[in-house]
């Protein structure tokens, strides 16, 4: 098991730069996801991983091998990856078996072996059943798992996933998404997982790089990114949650709500450090209008099931999202409680 | 009633009207030969399809048929696929220049193919004198043979080899060659255990359509197997007409019937096979690998082209030196070039002149109705149910799927006496030819127009018609302009085809009535190889120009509508 090493890796297509000098450090048998909008270079580091693209500047090592550089280009079939594609890549003129063990016949194993690890593969992904079946005849998650065992039948260094949800409804993607955790802990391989929805992203990484315009946003686990979003573009990316203008604290601090309060019932010029507060530190207060409290105006009420999420207005004339356990009158008048904040960095 | 309610209803009547008329006359001349051929059956085995059957003339130009358009396939499968291949998946240069140059010999006609090669060997070769290569007087003409005829169809039939697998290597998605290298493929393996059986589809179709196209072919066999008394299935019937007249009409229908069969047998298994072993390929596809053949370029580029100067460049330089020279025999220089040939052909108000301009008044007059025809026939079919809509299809295309003689027989057949009621004989007139040629050609013209229909958004048209607009004034004004280009490449198609067309008129034309085809046919045949040279020459500008047109006006048309081009 090796260590994945990316070094200010660049890639540009002509004049446009898709990844610009990104540097990940990823520890072996990690769970990392790259998280962006589309467009933000996410799948263009995956295929330099893979091996598909060359680097226009920077480097990418495995281990103590170097994969790329501008010099130097590992071709794929070399690098002992795996990876899941999209569209799952399965070989249409293959049967289930032959798609899952087709790598392994690539490196010259066969007889005995040869079965019993494509019949352990497919085991693990639960299609032991299906393995004389032709690919077509397989739902769209039964054919992600097909590809999944075909990764983990090589004991690959990496495995690769692009978007591998993407084309999944939303009660196989939780059923996938356990399978994916399960592969990881099983195999303990080094996972890099392409997604552009964050919470697939939260719940399945170790860690999360969150990538804008090809760049690195931040580089950080679930719980930090959720918690300690470094700017506001991030925090809007990741979770719910309000930007306010507050007079405390600096940048990467955390606000009490003594400071936070005070803070906000300062002169508007002088409320200039942007805070996020997210909607679970909000207590609405629907009838005690004390005057020390922040006080807003219901502008709309959405049901979520297990509680009600309020769109206010502060008199500040700012907007402030928070949950309610009961609905409230649009236009009525409430009183906050707002417990913690977290300062941003101003968006350069 | 409301107004626009009468009036769709009226463009529905007309419309379906048009179109059943113009099923009626793709289905009538196959019916008719149907008719004739197994008419007579209750006569026993003094029935003419009994007495073909039975004759050793059919079963030995049948095997002829089928040894020489088997081995064309071979020709074919080989050099098509061997283009595919290295355009389609490899980085190679100058891609477009040699697809080009590959599929010229499929625009060529069979006919100028033919007198090209003959010029290009043997011991009267111009070409080979000049360069003091040819071989002694009194040896044999290579090509007089059924290996050569096999060659000559490989060539001619390779373009559609490689069209129909590179249509299936362009549609087949990057991520099935990118998983198998992730897996730990290399270039090898990923060609022969992924790219090759993936695309099998392909190759089967394109074998199955250079064997059809070879098994109808009548120009190659006719000017290469005649000479040698070596008939196939075609010229056996143009030999036998040519001989005995419409005397030996019955006889001949049998024939053609057999043919037909034969051919249509083919194209049901070839789409059989293609329902087995099409898959459903997912994921991005446009442009399916690039393999880096890194020092390997140079000697694969040196390959192709070298191959193209064999079965392209050689023939057609030998086509030109012959027109250039006073008579067959004599080599060229500088002394002996002349122009005499062309000015014979352009100058002179003879045969040769009144021939291209039969052609040009053919071919143009039948692109014109034909393109006048498949904007309300294509409008109107789209919007039958599917199942009806391919059947429809099928019969319109099924002149243009019979193999030439087989529709020329059956149009003497339908024409041979006056047409009851208006009492016009169309038999001996250029008229039949023309008929012909809309009946053959009518399915070229309708498949761009209907795929350019199939491409165009419906939302189109409905929001012209919430503006106002009645159904006539839609189809002029919405549809008409947006297919246009589509509409006009058919036209193009049509002419290109039609121009040079041969098998149908060998059969058809009649003194006064020689088509361009013809002419360069029995120019040849009457030993006056340098003029039909010089035709010829004439004949492969042409074609040349008119591809450069429909080239210049393909980023205007839907995709696979100018053949050449991906």
């Amino acid at each position: 098991m090796a260590g994945l090493t990316i070094e200010r890796v660049t890639k540009r297509f002509g004049e446009q730069s898709a990844v610009d000098s990104l540097s990940l450090d990823i520890a072996p048998g990690e769970f990392v996801a790259l998280l962006g909008p589309s467009g933000c270079g996410k799948t263009t580091m995956l295929r330099m991983l893979a091996g598909f693209e060359s680097l226009s500047e920077g480097e990418i090592r495995l281990g103590g091998r170097t994969l790329a550089s501008r010099e130097h280009h590992m071709p794929p079939e070399q690098r002992n990856m795996a990876m899941v594609f999209q569209s799952y890549a399965l070989w249409p003129h293959m049967s289930v078996a032959d798609n899952v063990g087709y790598p392994l016949k690539l490196r010259r194993l066969d007889g005995e072996t040869y079965r019993r690890r494509v019949a352990q593969a497919l085991a693990l992904v639960g299609l032991a059943t299906y393995a004389e079946r032709p690919p077509q005849e397989l739902s769209g998650g039964q054919r992600q798992r097909v590809a999944l065992a075909r990764c983990l039948v090589t004991d690959p260094d990496v495995v690769l996933l692009d978007e591998p949800l993407a084309n999944l409804d939303r009660h196989l993607r939780a059923a996938m998404e356990e399978s994916f955790r399960d592969f990881h802990r099983r195999t303990q391989a080094t996972l890099v997982y392409v997604t552009h929805d964050q919470s697939e992203a939260m719940a399945l990484a170790d860690r999360i790089a969150v990538m804008r315009e090809g760049r690195l946003a931040q580089w950080a686990t679930p719980e930090t990114l959720y918690r300690q979003p470094r700017t506001a573009w991030v925090a809007s990316f990741i979770g719910q949650g309000s930007l306010l203008d507050v007079a405390a604290g600096r940048p990467g601090q955390r606000l009490e709500e003594a400071t936070l309060m005070h803070g906000l019932a300062a002169a508007p010029a002088e409320r200039t450090q942007p805070v996020l507060v997210r909607p679970e530190h909000v207590t609405v207060h629907p009838d005690a209008l004390s005057p020390q409290s922040l006080r807003g105006r219901v502008e709309s009420v959405t049901f979520r099931g297990e509680r009600y999420e309020l769109h206010l207005r502060l008199e500040s004339g700012e907007a402030l999202l928070a949950y309610h356990h009961t609905a409230l009158g649009e236009g009525q008048q409430v009183a906050l409680i707002l417990r913690e904040g977290w300062c941003l960095e101003p968006e350069t | 009633m409301a107004p626009g309610l009468t009036d769709s209803s009226q463009q529905r009547w007309l419309l379906t009207l048009l179109m059943l008329v113009i099923l009626a006359l793709s289905l009538a001349p196959s019916l008719r030969l149907l008719m004739e051929a197994l008419g007579d059956l209750t006569q026993g085995s003094e029935s003419p399809l009994w007495r073909v059957l039975q004759a050793e003339s059919t079963w030995r130009a049948l095997t002829r048929s089928l040894y020489t358009s088997g081995l064309g396939m071979l020709i074919a499968l080989i050099l098509g696929s061997l283009f595919a291949f290295v355009i389609t998946l490899t980085d190679i240069r100058g891609k477009a220049c040699l697809v080009f140059c590959f599929m010229l010999p499929m625009m060529i006609p069979p006919q100028v193919t033919a007198l090209s090669w003959l010029q290009l060997f043997g011991p009267a070769s111009p070409l080979l004198k000049s360069i003091g290569m040819a071989p002694p007087l009194g040896s044999p003409q290579p090509l007089y043979s059924a290996e050569g005829i096999a060659l000559l169809l490989g060539i001619q039939s390779a373009p559609l080899v490689f069209l129909a697998l590179r249509t299936s290597l362009l549609s087949l998605p990057r991520e099935l060659i990118e998983a198998a290298r992730i897996s730990g493929a290399r270039q090898v393996e990923v060609w022969g255990q992924i790219i090759l059986p993936v695309t099998r589809s392909g190759l089967i179709a394109g074998a199955a359509m250079a064997f059809i196209s070879s098994l109808g072919n009548f120009g190659i066999p006719a000017m290469l197997g005649i000479p040698a008394g070596y008939y196939v299935l075609p010229t056996l019937i143009y030999q036998r007409m040519a001989s005995f007249g419409t005397g030996v009409l019955a006889e001949m229908a049998s024939l053609s019937l057999l043919i037909g069969v034969l051919a249509l047998a083919g194209v049901a298994l070839q789409q059989a096979w293609m329902k087995r072993s099409r898959f459903g390929l997912v994921g991005h596809s446009g442009r399916a690998h690039d393999f880096s053949l890194e020092r390997w370029r140079g000697g694969v580029t040196a390959l192709l082209v070298a191959l193209l100067l064999v079965i392209l460049v050689a023939p057609l330089a030998a086509l030109v030196v012959s027109s250039l020279v006073p008579a067959m025999g004599v080599p060229l220089s500088w002394e002996t070039a002349t122009l005499n040939a062309y000015h014979e052909v352009i100058g002179r108000q003879g045969a040769t002149w009144r021939a291209v301009s039969n052609s040009l008044w053919l071919a143009g007059c039948a692109a014109v109705v034909l393109m006048l025809c498949s904007l309300p026939l294509a409008y109107r079919l789209q919007r039958l149910p599917r199942r009806w809509q391919n059947l429809a299809l099928s019969a319109i295309e099924l002149p243009y799927a019979l193999p030439g003689v087989v529709l020329a027989v059956a149009c003497i057949l339908l024409f041979v006496r006056p047409i009851p009621l208006v009492n016009v004989a169309l038999y001996g007139t250029l008229g039949l030819i023309f008929v012909a040629y809309l009946a053959r050609f009518l399915v070229v013209c309708l498949k761009p127009v209907a795929a350019g229909l199939a491409q165009l958004d419906p939302s189109l048209e409905e929001a012209a018609q919430l503006a106002g607009a009645g159904p006539w004034r839609r189809l002029g004004g919405i549809v008409l302009p947006l297919v246009a280009p589509a509409l006009f490449a058919g036209g193009l198609l049509v002419f290109l085809l039609a121009v040079n067309e041969l098998t149908v008129s060998a059969l058809l034309w009649s003194a006064g009535n020689e088509t361009l085809g013809v002419l360069i046919f029995n120019l040849d045949e009457g030993g006056e190889s340098v003029l039909a040279s010089a035709v010829a020459v004439l004949v492969v500008l042409m074609v040349a120009a008119l591809m450069l047109c429909l080239s210049l006006l393909a980023p205007r048309l839907p995709k696979g509508v100018v053949p050449w081009q991906g």
